[in-house]
């Protein structure tokens, strides 16, 4: 033995033992870290989603008005509605309806209002015709007029029509606010609140589903009636731009780049760069829009084409990325197979492996439409956060998209009404994301059990 | 409805086409048994093809002149004293009520007698011109067609030829990834250069002050464009940022690796990776209403007065950002270290702890490193959650927990609704976003680098 | 048959060369394994294993590939323990100690059994490192001089000191395969286990390497107690005193080398040896 004393095995298992209780607990320490991290991650995701929850889902309930209006011919003094007469061109008819149609507008509507509001108040309640108008939402009465536009015949007749509470008597009507302020304090006069509690209790205001969420566009002038409409049509331009065109660009330069391109510099160069435009700030694709496709091509300001074409870029690398790892995970048997039938290149590609690869591409396809759909920075510089109160009919007229307005909502000052309803806004994203994943995760494991 | 006449028509071409073509093809192979190179829907194809891109061309162009030929016809209608009279806003009028004359539509007033004729004009220009245009498509599509078909014979490789349209496809499409990054650059640079031509370079880059005015206020004063408050600003929230990212990710990534039971690692990293998909705007939104307002609270309660929306709050929010990011990263760099060097720990008595801390990650380490370069381009390219949580306070100070501002908020809030791009106001955002995209590549091109020499390492 | 009177003529010599009548009478039993049973998820990979290992001697596993040698050889430190989805039946004991007990720590066992692995795996650090690596997990040596002591004695003793003294602090990933696994062995030896287990050490090295790390296992075996899983019979007949052929999950037959080489009791093993099945 030509060791020391560390020969004896004794020592030596004594040596070990006493260090044991103090590793025992460095690694119970560690593991415990370990749990910390998961448990504060998902920590993380709880909280994120019971707060969006939780301040979201009261806005999808929304205060109605139910109101008999009555169209009294003493306070609309407005000729008959002009008819298309036999002869008359379509311009000259145009024109007459336009010139009744601005007569209806300048009448006054808010007396009809006002009047139907006061005629489902208790008899001899005290409230000035101002505090009263700000129980309803201040859209009322181009409701009413539209309908009546719609229908002249309804003139000198009685209708029940649901008109939508204002911001503020649904944040009372929800108890948003705070009852034991002052007056001073309340931004509803106290007769306004009074009549909104016998309002409740009489069943002219009611709280229903917010279809008005869904069917109305963005408004400022009155915030209760703003919908997501506009922008859910902005949104769906731009994606049928990013399919359209990331998928067959980003599909067929992945192809190019695995089966085709002869190994060179410059094919690495392409990799390198493929993949360093993955990991470019999306702000930096929003800069090349507004240089490029705003400024040079002179697309029109605040469209989906040109959000659409800043969005395709940047999600092109995305899918690139995606198929070409599809591609590579082909195997070599597949393709040998195909070549040794005597099948071209280009055959086996199309005919044998692109087939195999379908599920992931279409996977990869959803996430980068996913990850798309959620991005807003780059939106900003093109002008998307302009405000926009109508429907987009084509991708070339002004629109908002859905993460837009969700920061144009967030930036309202009617905090107490736009913070729940920028929340209902997220959940609406959240929950096309969460589906679009859910789909393709489903697709997925359906085509893969299938192949 | 032109539209839709006109891809009617290129449809039925195209049919007509494909099948001229194979069926040429079948006439060659079947009565003598000849070895055709090519088989039927090649040539079919092929013919189709040549019918296709002629016609396509005709119709590009005609799109790209029409509206200004178009627009020219409809001026040269006018008689020149009207012409001369009238100012572009009442030119506009003018042409519109031809064009509704045009098309049958009808204008409102009285008729000028030579409006009459214009839109009659207008309305007969409008048909020949359509009809010629989808004659010449059709005409040239037809002798593509032709002569396309006449090419077919045993030998033609019809084959080769569309499988070399198609490479020749596919080479376009790899070339837009190219062009977009060419045109990135081209745009950043061109638009930098001229902002620099308002602004010494020095002193943006050295410039310890952020005060742009606006173009409204003055045109003499163009302000003060510092870059260094923003960049401070950014690098503090990007330390924040992976100060909670670093530990929380990588612990989990651990954890889930190398202690977790396979069902759990089935629920949980899902889950964490939803951290991932939440769309950054969700995340600035949660920042600003829920944990800056805590945050305050808690100074409060604490005596420390902390902003709520502060360096703290963004960076904060970034880092559970940024978690999933590099948890994911960290995964796949530990699966892919090989199981025997871990074998050999445990195989001398180390514990599960001490082999993952002394023999693991050291192993691991470059391609650790290479993710969490990975994780800090994207922290400082990170726009939403700052735009809405940092306070844009562009100011040179220390401390995280007051307001501070960064680049990308600055480019956001120096090009929002403003596209002139006239004065250094907005040309600055270009600026910024040079040095943005340049810090960014080049964390990437690092990171990339690292991560794949450890791959190849181990491979 | 030439190759195979060759074979056997072989066996014979080293055989002889290595018998030492001395060793192969009393050494102790240090290892007892009973009824071992492993199964991976559902499957079964080891099926009643019962053996007894002597100490201060080459055991030596043969077998075909598959045949659970090596599961049964991770059971003795437990290193199956780390295989999720793993269940291990039955008892073995280590100095009547039974190392299966929920009392008993893995950490300490692994100290006293240690391990060398068919690929050499040295950590991505310093030779030095790699070698003194064990003892400061384990608190072994008191001071910077006791470690380098015993960096140096291991080294020694797995006959790498003299080609690696002058670089002590380059990357032990740097050495070639066999010094790889001459330095896994030494820094197995730095523990001071008392069982060496080692699986198929010599499998990813070439001829010479393999006789060296032969040479080095047949000195240690005086102080150490080695069982070995191999697949080459010459390797096993070269090194070891006492043989164990496994068949599909079964120990088929045990004794010492030179009856199972010369005289199989068991028709699978004159098969195995005389190079029928495997």
């Amino acid at each position: 033995m030509t060791d020391t004393s560390l020969d004896s095995a004794a020592i030596r298992r004594q040596r070990v033992r006493a260090g044991l209780s103090r590793r025992h607990l460095g690694e119970r320490l560690f593991r415990f870290f370990g749990i910390l991290a998961i448990c504060l991650a998902l920590g993380f995701v709880a909280l994120l989603f019971t707060d969006v929850l939780r301040k979201g889902i009261p806005a999808f309930t929304q205060s109605n008005i139910r109101l008999e209006v009555a169209f009294d011919p003493e306070l609309l003094k407005v000729d008959p509605a002009p008819e298309h007469a036999p002869g008359q061109s379509d311009a000259d008819f145009r024109a007459a309806r336009l010139g009744w149609e601005r007569q209806v507008a300048m009448l006054n509507w808010n007396n009809v209002v006002e009047a139907a509001l006061r005629n489902a108040a208790p008899a001899g309640f005290e409230i000035d015709s101002r505090q009263l108008l700000t129980i309803t939402e201040s859209d009322a009465r181009h409701r009413v007029r539209e309908l009546f536009v719609a229908n002249p015949a309804l003139l000198g007749q009685t209708a029940q029509v649901d008109l939508l509470a204002s911001a503020n008597t649904d944040n009372w009507v929800k108890g948003n606010i705070n009852r034991d302020l002052g007056d001073s304090q309340q931004q509803l006069s106290a007769p306004a609140r009074a009549l909104i509690d016998i309002f409740e209790e009489n069943g002219t205001i009611t709280q229903g589903f917010a279809w008005s969420l869904f069917t109305n566009v963005d408004s400022r002038s009155a915030p209760a009636s703003a919908g997501l409409l506009g922008a859910l049509m902005g949104t769906f331009w731009m994606m049928l731009i990013v399919i359209i065109l990331a998928v067959p660009l980003g599909v067929g330069s992945a192809i190019y780049l695995e089966e085709f391109a002869p190994k060179s510099r410059l094919t690495d160069l392409i990799e390198v760069n493929i993949n360093n435009l993955a990991a470019v700030p999306s702000i930096v694709f929003g800069l090349l829009g507004a240089a490029v496709f705003i400024n040079w091509f002179r697309l029109p300001l605040s469209a989906p084409l040109a959000g659409g074409l800043v969005l395709t870029l940047m999600t092109l690398p995305t899918i690139i990325i995606a198929t070409r790892a599809a591609l590579k995970g082909v195997s070599p048997a597949l393709r040998q197979a195909a070549l040794g039938m005597g099948a071209s290149k280009t055959q086996m590609v199309f005919h044998h492996v692109l087939p195999v690869t379908f599920p992931s591409i279409l996977t990869a396809t959803i996430i980068g439409v996913a990850q798309a759909m959620g991005e807003t920075a780059p939106l900003l510089l093109i002008g998307m956060n302009a405000f926009v109160a109508s429907v987009p009919g084509t991708p070339i007229e002004q629109a908002t998209a859905l993460p837009v307005q969700i920061y144009l909502w967030q930036g309202n000052e009617n905090r107490n009404f736009f913070e729940p309803r920028t929340s209902a806004a997220i959940m609406v994203l959240l929950a096309f994301m969460i589906t679009l994943n859910a789909i393709a995760i489903f697709l997925r494991s359906r085509l893969e059990k299938r192949a | 409805m032109n539209t839709f006449i006109i891809a009617g028509l290129l449809i039925v071409l195209l049919g007509l086409a494909y099948q001229m073509g194979w069926s040429k093809s079948r006439a060659l192979a079947t009565p003598n048994g000849l070895r055709v190179h090519s088989r039927g829907q090649y040539h079919g194809t092929l013919v189709a093809l040549w019918t296709l891109i002629p016609a396509v061309l005709v119709l590009a162009v005609w799109a790209f002149f029409s509206p200004g030929v178009t627009h020219w016809y409809i001026v040269s209608q006018i008689p020149t004293d009207v012409l001369t009279s009238l100012d572009q806003v009442g030119l506009n009028q003018q042409m519109q009520r031809i064009r509704d004359l045009a098309s049958g539509f009808g204008v409102t007033g009285e008729l000028r007698p030579f409006e009459q004729a214009a839109g009659e004009n207008l309305a007969r220009f409008q048909l020949l011109s359509f009809l010629i245009m989808v004659a010449a498509a059709a005409g040239l599509g037809i002798l593509g067609l032709l002569f396309a078909r006449r090419r077919i014979n045993a030998r033609l490789r019809a084959r080769n030829e569309v499988e070399r349209f198609i490479s020749w496809a596919l080479i376009a499409c790899s070339a837009v990834a190219i062009l977009t990054t060419l045109g990135i650059v081209a745009s950043l640079v061109t638009e930098a250069f001229r902002f620099f031509t308002y602004v010494n370079p020095l002193d943006f880059f050295f410039g310890t002050v952020w005060a742009p005015r606006f173009s409204s206020t003055g045109a003499g004063d163009a302000g003060q464009y510092g870059l260094l408050p923003l960049l401070a600003g950014t690098l503090m929230i990007s330390a924040i940022a992976m100060l909670v990212a670093v530990p929380v990710g990588l612990m989990a990534a651990i954890y889930l690796n190398q202690y977790a039971h396979a069902n759990v690692r089935r629920v949980v990293k899902p889950i964490i990776e939803v951290l991932a998909g939440i769309p950054t705007i969700v995340y600035g939104f949660f920042a600003l209403v829920t944990v800056g307002p805590f945050l305050r609270d808690f100074g409060t309660a604490v005596g420390l007065n902390i902003s709520a929306t502060s360096a703290l709050t963004a960076g904060l929010v970034m880092g559970v950002m940024i978690i999933p990011f590099i948890s994911s990263l960290s995964d796949d760099i530990l699966n892919q270290v090989p199981r025997t060097l871990r074998d050999g720990a445990y195989g001398l008595g180390a514990t599960q702890s001490e082999t993952i801390r002394n023999v693991l990650l050291p192993a691991a380490l470059p391609g650790i490193v290479g993710a969490f370069l990975l994780a800090v381009s994207r922290a400082i390219g990170e726009t939403m959650i700052v735009v809405l949580a940092a306070g844009n306070a562009p100011i040179l100070r220390g401390n995280p927990l007051e307001p501070v501002s960064t680049i990308t908020v600055s480019i956001v809030n120096q090009l929002t609704g403003d596209t002139d791009f006239t004065g250094p106001q907005s040309l600055v955002a270009f600026a910024l976003g040079l040095t943005l995209f340049i810090m960014t590549l080049c964390l990437n091109i690092v990171a990339l680098y690292i991560v794949r020499r450890f791959r190849e390492q181990y491979e | 048959m030439d190759m195979l009177a060759g074979k056997v003529k072989m066996t014979d010599q080293t055989l002889s060369a290595n018998l030492d009548p001395a060793d192969m009478i009393d050494h102790p039993i240090r290892l007892t394994a009973r009824d071992v049973t492993v199964h991976y998820g559902a499957k079964q990979a080891l099926h009643g294993i019962s053996i007894d290992i002597p100490d201060r001697a080459v055991t030596a596993f043969i077998g075909p590939s598959g045949c659970g040698k090596s599961t049964f050889l991770r059971c003795i430190n437990r290193m199956n323990d780390t295989i999720e989805g793993a269940r291990v039946g039955g008892r073995i004991e280590l100095d009547g100690q039974d190392i299966y007990a929920p009392d008993l720590d893995v950490v300490e066992l692994r100290a006293r059994v240690g391990m060398v692995f068919q690929k050499p795996n040295p950590f991505p650090k310093s030779i030095y490192d790699n070698v003194a690596y064990g003892p400061r997990i384990h608190g072994l040596a008191r001071n910077k001089a006791d470690l380098d002591e015993i960096v140096i004695s291991s080294l020694r003793k797995a006959g790498l000191f003299e080609e690696v003294k002058d670089r002590l602090n380059e990357p032990g990933t740097g050495l070639s395969g066999g010094q790889q696994q001459r330095l896994c062995i030494a820094r197995a030896i730095a523990v001071g286990p008392e069982v060496i287990l080692m699986d198929e050490p010599c499998s990813a090295l070439d001829p010479i390497a393999t006789a060296i790390i032969e040479e080095l296992i047949d000195e240690l075996r005086t102080n150490y107690t080695i069982v070995i899983v191999t697949h080459s019979m010459q390797q096993a007949a070269r090194v070891s005193q006492k043989t164990a052929f496994f068949h599909l999950g079964n120990l088929i037959e045990q004794g010492d080398t030179e009856d199972i080489f010369t005289n199989p009791v068991n028709k699978q093993t004159q098969d195995y040896i005389m190079g029928r099945i495997g």
